[in-house]
This record gives C-alpha cells, sequence and structure tokens, in this order.
C-alpha cells in the first residue's frame, strides 16, 4: 500500500520534475561557464531536431537514416538569410525554415513513405547524401566544402552585435534557444496525445489492422514525415548561429546516425527519451574527446551495449526500475 | 433478423473471377446481400472463401467482375476508403495491435469513424466523444473490466472479441467477419454469437457477412447461407434447405465430417 502510494506520488510528480528540470537547464548560464552553457545550446538544438525525429521514429515506426539532410536546410536557410540576403531576422529565419523544410520534406516525404523499414531507411539515407553531395558540388552557390558564414541574426528585432559572441550565444541567445525547445516540446507533447497521435501508434503497430479501420496509413506517414522535417529545420537553424558556419558535413550520413544514436540512447518508445539520449550524448561526447581522439570507438562500443543490454534506452531502465517497485507491492 | 419484404441490396457481386497464374480461387461467383440478412459463407479449404472476403472489402480486385456496396463499384477501392463508405471486416487471424490497451484500440476505431484522426493538436482522452464511443463497444462486448489491459496480454478468446469488436466500433452497415469464433473453444462459441448479433442491433448494423465453419452455428444463426466449391457457388439458400441437402453438406464438410453431421442430425447430440 504504502509502495502504491509512493508510485502515484512519483507520478504525480513526473510534471514538476520537468518544470524543475526545465528551469535548471534555463538557468545554466548563471551557475556554469560560458562553455557549458554553449554545449548546452548544442544540445537544445539537437533536442528540437531529436523530437520530430522520434515522431517518426518512435511514433510512427519509420526510421530515417537522412535526417540530418532537414537539420541542413534550417542550418542553409540561416546561412542564406543573413549572409546572402542580409535578413538576420531569427524569427524570419525560423518561419523560412520551417517552410522549405516542409515543402522538400513534403515531396520527398510523398515518395518515401510508400515503403517502410530498410527501404525507408535507404531512401531517406539516398535523399540525404544526394543533398550532401548537392551542397558539395554546387559551390557558387552554397560554398562547396567550405560552407557558408552563418552572421549572428536580431532577436526579435533587436540587434546584439555590440555583444561579445560567448556572452551572447551563452546569455539572450540561450534564453531564446530554450524558449523555443520549451514551445516546441510543449507543442509535441500535444502531437503525441491527440487522435492522430493514436492513429500514428496504430499504424506503426500494424498497417494492415489501422487501414481496415479507416485510417488513412500513407497519409499520416507524410504529415508526421513533414512535422518531424519541419522540428529538424528548426534545430538546425537554431544551431547555424551558435556555430557560426554551415559546411555540407551538418547533412553527412553520420549526423543522421547521431540523431539515431541519441533516440536509442535515451530510448525512443518514451516521449523524453531522446531528450535524455540527447544531453547524454552531448555530454559524453564532450568528456570523451577531451580523453581520447578515438571517441567514435568508445560511442560505438556504447551504441553496441545499449542494443544488446538495454534496448529501451535509458529512459527504459529508469521506466523499468519503477514498474519494478510496482510489482514490489 | 428477420428478412422483410421489399428486401434492399446492400452488396452485390456480379460474375467476380478472380485467378492467381492458373489457379481459380474465384471463378464466376454473384450473389446479393440485403439490408437486415445475416449471411454465412462456408465451404471447404481453398474453395475461396477469404479471397471473396479480400475481394468484397477492397483489397484485392478481381480480374473480371464487379462488386457493388451502396449502388457504387467498389472493386480494388481498399480497405480504407471502404470502411468509410460503411463497410468493416474482422480477421480470421488475431489482427491487433499488440501493445494497445483495450480502450486506445477501440478508440483507433472510434477516432476514425468520427473523422478526427487528423486532429493534431486536441487532447485524446479529455474527448468524451471518443472515450465514450470506444467504452460503449466495450461494453457490448463485454471488455470493459479488461479495458487498460495491452492486447497482447489477454487471452486468445479475448483477442479475437477485441479484434471484431474494432470493426464494431466503425458503426458500419456491413460487417464482414471472416471466422469469428475460430481458435475458441467450443463452449465460448454460442457466447460469441449472441454478443455479435445482440451487438449489431445495438449499433444498428444491417448486414453481417460471416465466414464460418462450425455447421451449428451457421445453421442456428444466419438467415442465409452460400456454400462454395473450388470457386464458384454450389447452393445459396436457407439454413433449413441446405441442412438438408445431404450433397452440399458433405461436399462443404468432407465425407468424414458429414456423416458426423447427419448422424448428429438425426439423433440432436452435437
Amino acid at each position: 500500500m504504502k509502495n502504491r502510494q509512493e508510485i502515484a506520488r512519483l507520478k504525480s510528480l513526473k510534471l514538476p520534475l520537468v518544470i524543475v528540470i526545465g528551469l535548471v537547464l534555463l538557468c545554466v548560464p548563471l551557475f556554469a561557464g560560458q562553455f557549458f552553457s554553449y554545449l548546452m545550446l548544442t544540445f537544445f538544438a539537437y533536442a528540437i531536431t531529436v523530437i520530430g525525429f522520434n515522431l517518426l521514429f518512435g511514433y510512427a515506426g519509420l526510421l530515417s537514416f537522412g535526417h540530418a539532410l532537414f537539420m541542413a536546410v534550417g542550418a542553409y536557410t540561416a546561412a542564406f538569410l543573413t549572409s546572402t540576403f542580409a535578413l538576420p531576422y531569427m524569427e524570419l529565419i525560423l518561419v523560412a525554415a520551417v517552410i522549405v523544410s516542409a515543402i522538400l520534406a513534403a515531396l520527398i516525404g510523398a515518395l518515401c513513405v510508400r515503403y517502410i523499414k530498410i527501404y525507408f531507411a535507404m531512401l531517406t539515407l539516398a535523399f540525404g547524401m544526394l543533398f550532401y553531395t548537392f551542397l558539395l558540388k554546387f559551390y557558387y552557390l552554397t560554398g562547396g566544402d567550405e560552407g557558408m558564414r552563418v552572421l549572428r541574426p536580431y532577436l526579435l528585432g533587436i540587434d546584439f552585435s555590440g555583444t561579445p559572441k560567448m556572452q551572447f550565444l551563452a546569455g539572450t541567445y540561450y534564453i531564446y534557444a530554450f524558449v523555443i525547445l520549451a514551445i516546441l516540446t510543449f507543442v509535441m507533447w500535444k502531437i503525441v496525445s491527440s487522435p492522430f497521435g493514436l492513429c500514428l501508434k496504430a499504424i506503426r503497430d500494424n498497417p494492415e489492422k489501422a487501414e481496415y479501420l479507416g485510417v488513412s496509413v500513407k497519409k499520416y506517414r507524410w504529415y508526421a514525415f513533414v512535422i518531424s522535417a519541419a522540428y529538424a529545420a528548426v534545430g538546425g537553424a537554431l544551431l547555424a548561429p551558435a556555430v557560426g558556419q554551415v559546411d555540407p558535413g551538418l547533412t553527412y550520413w553520420t549526423q543522421s546516425g547521431t540523431l539515431v544514436f541519441m533516440s536509442l540512447l535515451g530510448g525512443f518508445d518514451y516521449f523524453f527519451g531522446p531528450l535524455i539520449g540527447g544531453i547524454v550524448y552531448i555530454l559524453l561526447q564532450n568528456s570523451v574527446m577531451s580523453l581520447t581522439s578515438y571517441w567514435r570507438f568508445i560511442f560505438g562500443a556504447i551504441l553496441v551495449f545499449v542494443v544488446i543490454v538495454a534496448p529501451g534506452g535509458i529512459a527504459g531502465v529508469i521506466g523499468s526500475l519503477v514498474k519494478r517497485r510496482e510489482r514490489r507491492d | 433478423m428477420t428478412n422483410e419484404e421489399g428486401k434492399t441490396a446492400i452488396l452485390s457481386a456480379t460474375d467476380v473471377r478472380k485467378w492467381y497464374g492458373g489457379f481459380h480461387a474465384l471463378d464466376g461467383v454473384s450473389f446479393t446481400i440485403n439490408e437486415g440478412e445475416f449471411v454465412s459463407i462456408i465451404g471447404p479449404n481453398g474453395a475461396g472463401k477469404t479471397t471473396l472476403i479480400n475481394v468484397l472489402t477492397g483489397l484485392v480486385a478481381p480480374n473480371t467482375g464487379t462488386v457493388v456496396f451502396k449502388g457504387r463499384d467498389i472493386s480494388g477501392i481498399g480497405p480504407e476508403k471502404l470502411s468509410r463508405m460503411g463497410m468493416a471486416r474482422s480477421f480470421q487471424l488475431v489482427n491487433v495491435f499488440p501493445n494497445f490497451s483495450v480502450l486506445e484500440f477501440l478508440m483507433v476505431a472510434v477516432v476514425s469513424r468520427l473523422g478526427k484522426g487528423t486532429r493534431l493538436f486536441s487532447s485524446l482522452l479529455r474527448d468524451k466523444q471518443i472515450t465514450d464511443g470506444a467504452m460503449e463497444v466495450a461494453h457490448l462486448f463485454g471488455l470493459d473490466a479488461k479495458k487498460d489491459m495491452l492486447a497482447k496480454n489477454l487471452p486468445q478468446g479475448d483477442k479475437k472479441m477485441l479484434d471484431v469488436a474494432s470493426a464494431f466500433a466503425l458503426h458500419p452497415e456491413v460487417i464482414l467477419l471472416d471466422e469469428p469464433t475460430s481458435g475458441v473453444s467450443t463452449s465460448d462459441k454460442n457466447k460469441i454469437m449472441e454478443t455479435l448479433v445482440s451487438a449489431s442491433k445495438q449499433i444498428g448494423i444491417k448486414s453481417i457477412l460471416q465466414v464460418e465453419h462450425d455447421m451449428d452455428l451457421v445453421f442456428s444463426y444466419s438467415d442465409r447461407v452460400i456454400a462454395l466449391q473450388a470457386g464458384k457457388i454450389l447452393a445459396d439458400s436457407t439454413p433449413a434447405l441446405i441442412e438438408q441437402d445431404e450433397e452440399v453438406v458433405c461436399t462443404v464438410m468432407g465425407k468424414k465430417e458429414c456423416f458426423k453431421i447427419f448422424s448428429s442430425l438425426q439423433n440432436k447430440e452435437r
């Protein structure tokens, strides 16, 4: 009895816990150094991308192996608007990134969602690499392998060019990115708890049955594809000013692999799993890279470990611990 | 369900042929299902029963012939559009969403019936229309106590019921049931049939078309029986007439079974 009350208490603590963690993340620049804040800023960009990615992977059951394409679309949108067109308005960049990626995803997705499993993964991979080659070869447009510079954008129409770079990134820009992450996380939460979210999960579990229950399998997969692409583009658009530079490496297949890794590491079956995976990945990468240049080797080993020992990822481990307490009752 | 005078045709097949290579799964099948009818399709294995269901539900397009549902040709239209037109089906083999709770499972059908699947930002669980709709069907099929159980953890019989219930949750006009009682213990079969009949009355389903192997069930619940053999219709009549037609019963059931049935009919033991 005592345990059951405790479980209920734990469950009711979920929302406050999320809010507290959110507030701690928001306050990071106040107590941590600029470099750590910068790391967290990178995390925000990846977090937005990966929760979008997971709508497709975790909820619709489609593993995109070319999702970095849309991140690159967002990042290059930022580069074009700030450098080429001298329109450094962040809100404009975000809206443009969403529109461009949604159009591109609508076209690519219309083809890709006709296939599932490995065929879907390979098709998305192919499109990702196609875009990579495009960015690399059309150098008069994209700067080729040198990429493009991303100038500092105006936030809410305010020019911050007077502020030193790290102070801007670990300060105003940090808060700006955090707010966007918070809004988009909330929106994604609404999406997955909507009737649409239920239908997506139904399609993932049994597309044939879903179709007999009147669910438009391809149409819903296509919606999910476009939504997740838009999320990735916002992530990319937020990342670009932080890095100050975009290059074709952003859409190389290893980047897409990073998104898959984050989802697996955190647990794609759980809403917050990919976010946990994202933060752990970035912190781990940072510390392992400072120890050895063979960080990919270590990460490979971690991936093997996760797939074999904890296929549910970190969130899965936490979830089963909570369940074990429940059963002990 | 009783037949009424002046029957209205709701689903009709005209000279439907479907072949796979040289094998004629359906070889000129024609019949009409009227509103208010409970029709059973019987036939030995390989007679084309499931192919017929697949053609009638628009999953498989016939090579020749037409299938007309509510005045519209539906050959090869696909299950999704057909379900929106008012036809649902259940499967011979259990076909569920393994990780869904009973309630979630039924909600998929209710969401689709209400056309709310593209509501991206509304809350599923706060939508009374959806949750009540799912609970209503769960209640009809006696699944309300198990509403939070995952489909994969249900006993076999309940899985089957859930699959059938989800088809009912679409509130179709016509429902096609592919062996609703297969894999269920004999004692439960009658209970399932009673549930099906009463649920279809409650929901307002006009016609039921089922594939069924259990002859007792076929004869006691159907208004009409269609016997298939090698892709052709062998007989299409009332259960009373089919029951007495030894030739039909023997072809459909095989010699051994047929003797069992006829001996059992005599001493009413089976």
